[in-house]
């Protein structure tokens, strides 16, 4: 706490090199309890303002986020349906011993995975490729940045609408090209390795930049003379990449694969507006529905709520589990490094 | 001076939490009437009431200019619309205000696949509009008056159009796979049955013109079939019986052989490729009721313009319609009812057909000049107006049930669709009824 000279008493010497600071038994009664209060209330300050600062975001986060996880935990206890949300009736845990046997579930279930699998990996490899190139001296490198971001900037209604368009069965111009090379039209919408594949193409337009943005960040902060080094080493290009590059990169990586891990298990937009029957079931035989998808058609579509909640409870389980093997997995990357 | 600026600056800290918190509340208390979506009602400008419409599709009121007819007779009424383009998306949301009571629109439209859920269990929230002046039963088709009115005799929505269904056909198609293209001729000649649709339709593909099948869509015959039964997918007492009751069972197990017989086109209906074989002349018949010729006249080339012509059907079904509710909790319930009974009067149904092909529920309308003297550019001089009309007053009353859109939409798109994909009929019926008691399960 600094000397406050705006209320403390005046230096009792005049002429001085340095004021003077009275004794503090000098300090007349009522001045030191003036003083008393001011420093009470600057304590209370410290200790409450930064809780005071931090509360608007718990607040909103009590509100939209901690209330509705409890209550769909509640509702997801009851046989609740959405024509009449406040009329519950219970259920024990009847809406999650059911998700066992529910082969929607794990058709979704497996969905999800798949189709998390075929967007991130060749997503995030790119990402790297793209990187890499762009981290190269180039001409308007900054139109091919801002270009790589595009993407990301659409609106995911808009971007699955032209593939739908894209992927068309009959009149597609994916297949129209894959004619013109001999290959026979592929039905996008009904296969369930093409439409999966499809969905994926969707993720991995959008995302691809995106990540490539974030390594190109982490690749710009690896100081030069590790590459200079590895030069005079007799490195190539291929070899710095794998020696000097890969390396330093590690947190980033981790960083994208748990928020693609995280989008990917989320994945909803897309599987959506790629149904060409605007439908929630994800294809006529639920090739390409995935939970959040899944998820939907029950508490939306269906107007099963206690279902829904269920399905979003398990759901959240899941991200747990994901959420510690990645923990578990950067920790023995970090302890072997 | 210090002490002074920390003061400030804790009034402005406590300020902003203020008025940040009383944001928050303010966002949880009430979405539907300032907030949002726009969608205020309650005076308007210059001390005008504004009735708002909640409606999906396009209805056409506003095409048609009735609101500023409307408007024009009611100087102190504005009307304004907020129009959801798919009912999937307005439905639940519709659902949702009601249970909620909040983000509701004076007057609110309700699809036919969703008025019997709505009679069931939100009948409490909505006005019976019976009551109003003007409005009479005996001015709406007996069956569509039935569907918007409770066991206890509450009417809660009235009837704009219903969608009396025929057969649309491609003459030219027709005459070159050598059928008769009179249609008179056409009509009698599946008169009364299904199979005798399927027969002319084996008939015509056995001559067929290249790349051409007698129908569009599976779901496009499923629909027409059911559509006609008096009992579908509930029985009277509200029980689920579509796995049981014949008659669901011989129309899908009917449409699987046409699609296994290859008489139809492995599309489904509104999807763009569906568009397509539209535009590029793919099929010969469908299945349509008045507003699809609407449809037909924006998907296809000019030149197919009065190539098609229009038969009645083997058994006429209803497809489509709508209804205006009114929901009690709005600010001007009683002006809103008002105009939902203008709005759904046969003289306004007629304008309503000229313009936008939407056909009345009121039979006071089918002998106004409007749907007498109906033509369509797709279908030339044929009377469509009378030959709808017919359709409709043959319609049976049809038991409705909460969940018919879930069932009718997997038996067609997790059913019927899969034999032209090369599956059996018998694991298509496998696919779509475990998918539908899946979905109806609580």
């Amino acid at each position: 706490m600094t000397t406050r000279h705006d209320t403390a008493a005046p230096p009792d010497k005049e002429g001085g090199a340095a004021p003077g600071r009275p004794p503090a038994d000098a300090v007349p009664e009522v001045d030191k309890r003036r003083r008393a209060r001011l420093s009470r209330r600057w304590q209370r300050d410290m200790r409450w303002s930064p809780y005071a600062f931090v509360s608007p975001f718990f607040l909103l986060f009590l509100a939209f986020g901690l209330f509705p996880l409890i209550y769909t935990g509640w509702a997801s206890l009851h046989t609740v349906e959405m024509t009449a949300p406040t009329d519950m009736e219970w259920a024990g845990l009847r809406n999650y011993t059911r998700i066992f046997e529910d082969d929607f579930f794990w058709n979704a279930a497996k969905n999800t995975l798949t189709i998390g699998i075929i967007s991130t990996v060749p997503q995030l490899l790119m990402a790297m490729g793209i990187a890499h190139i762009l981290n190269y001296k180039l001409r308007g490198s900054t139109f091919y940045r801002v270009m790589m971001l595009a993407p990301y900037a659409t609106s995911i209604a808009a971007a699955s609408l032209v593939f739908v368009l894209l992927f068309g069965r009959d009149y597609g111009m994916i297949n129209w090209a894959l004619n013109a090379v001999g290959i026979d039209n592929i039905d996008w919408q009904n296969d369930k390795w093409a439409s999966q594949f499809a969905v994926s193409s969707i993720v991995i337009w959008r995302w691809t930049g995106y990540n490539a943005l974030i390594y190109l960040a982490a690749m710009q902060a690896i100081p030069q003379d590790l590459y200079e080094s590895a030069a005079l080493d007799g490195a190539n290009r291929w070899q710095q990449f794998i020696h000097v590059t890969l390396p330093s990169l590690r947190p980033t990586i981790l960083f994208t694969v748990v928020v693609s891990t995280i989008g990917a298990s989320q994945l909803f937009g897309e599987p959506l507006l790629f149904d060409a029957n605007k439908g929630t079931s994800g294809g006529s035989q639920h090739q390409f529905q995935t939970l959040g998808l899944y998820l939907y058609e029950q508490g939306w579509v269906n107007q099963h709520l206690g279902r829904a909640s269920a399905i979003a409870w398990t759901m959240f389980l899941i991200l747990i589990v994901v959420g510690i093997i990645n923990y578990v997995i950067s920790r023995r990357l970090r302890a072997s490094s | 001076m210090r002490a002074r600026t920390r003061i400030a600056r804790k009034t402005m800290v406590l300020a902003a939490v203020a008025a940040l918190g009383s944001g928050l509340l303010a966002g949880c208390a009430d979405d539907g009437d300032d907030g949002g979506d726009g969608s205020s009602s309650g005076e308007g400008g210059g001390g005008k009431t504004t009735i708002t419409l909640g409606l999906f599709g396009t209805q056409g009121f506003k095409e048609a200019g009735l609101y500023a007819e409307y408007e024009k007779l009611n100087p102190k009424i504005k009307i304004a619309e907020n129009v959801v383009e798919r009912n999937e998306n307005y439905y639940p949301a519709l659902v949702n205000h009601l249970t909620t009571n909040s983000g509701l629109q004076d007057i609110q439209a309700v699809e036919v696949g969703n008025i019997a859920e709505v009679v069931n269990t939100q009948a409490a929230k909505l006005m019976d509009l019976s009551k109003v002046s003007g409005v009479q039963s005996s001015n709406w088709l007996d069956w569509k008056w039935k569907q918007a009115t409770t066991k206890d005799g509450q009417t809660i929505g009235l009837g704009t159009d219903v969608g009396p269904m025929a057969i649309c056909y491609r003459k030219d198609l027709f005459e070159q796979a050598g059928l008769p293209s009179d249609r008179e001729e056409v009509g009698k000649s599946w008169a009364g049955s299904w199979e005798k649709f399927v027969e002319v339709g084996k008939t015509y593909q056995g001559k067929a013109p290249k790349g051409t099948t007698f129908l569009d869509s599976p779901g496009g015959l499923l629909n027409a079939i059911v559509s006609g039964e008096s009992e579908k997918f509930y029985d009277a007492s509200g029980e689920v019986i579509y796995k049981t009751n014949p008659a669901i069972k011989k129309a899908f197990d009917l449409t699987a052989q046409a699609a296994e017989d290859g008489l139809i086109g492995n599309q489904t209906q509104f999807q763009p490729a569906w568009d397509t074989t539209i535009a590029n002349s793919k099929f010969a018949a469908m299945s349509c009721p008045p507003w699809m010729l609407g449809y037909i006249k924006g998907k296809s080339k000019p030149e197919a313009a009065g190539k098609w012509d229009v038969a009645t059907s083997p058994k006429p079904g209803n497809w489509g319609g709508t209804f205006l509710a009114v929901p009690k909790s709005g600010k001007n319930t009683e002006e809103a009812a008002k105009l939902a009974a203008w709005l759904t009067a046969p003289e306004q149904q007629a304008k309503l057909f000229a313009k936008q092909g939407s056909f009345p529920s009121a039979p006071a309308a089918y002998s106004l000049p409007q749907v007498t003297g109906a033509k369509n550019t797709m279908t030339g001089d044929a009377p469509i107006g009378t030959i709808f009309a017919d359709a409709a007053k043959q319609i049976p009353a049809q038991v409705i049930g909460p969940k018919d859109q879930i069932i009718q939409q997997g038996l067609t798109d997790n059913g019927v669709i899969l034999v032209t994909q090369g599956k059996s009929a018998k694991e298509a019926w496998e696919t779509a009824t475990k998918t539908i008691d899946n979905n109806l399960e609580k």
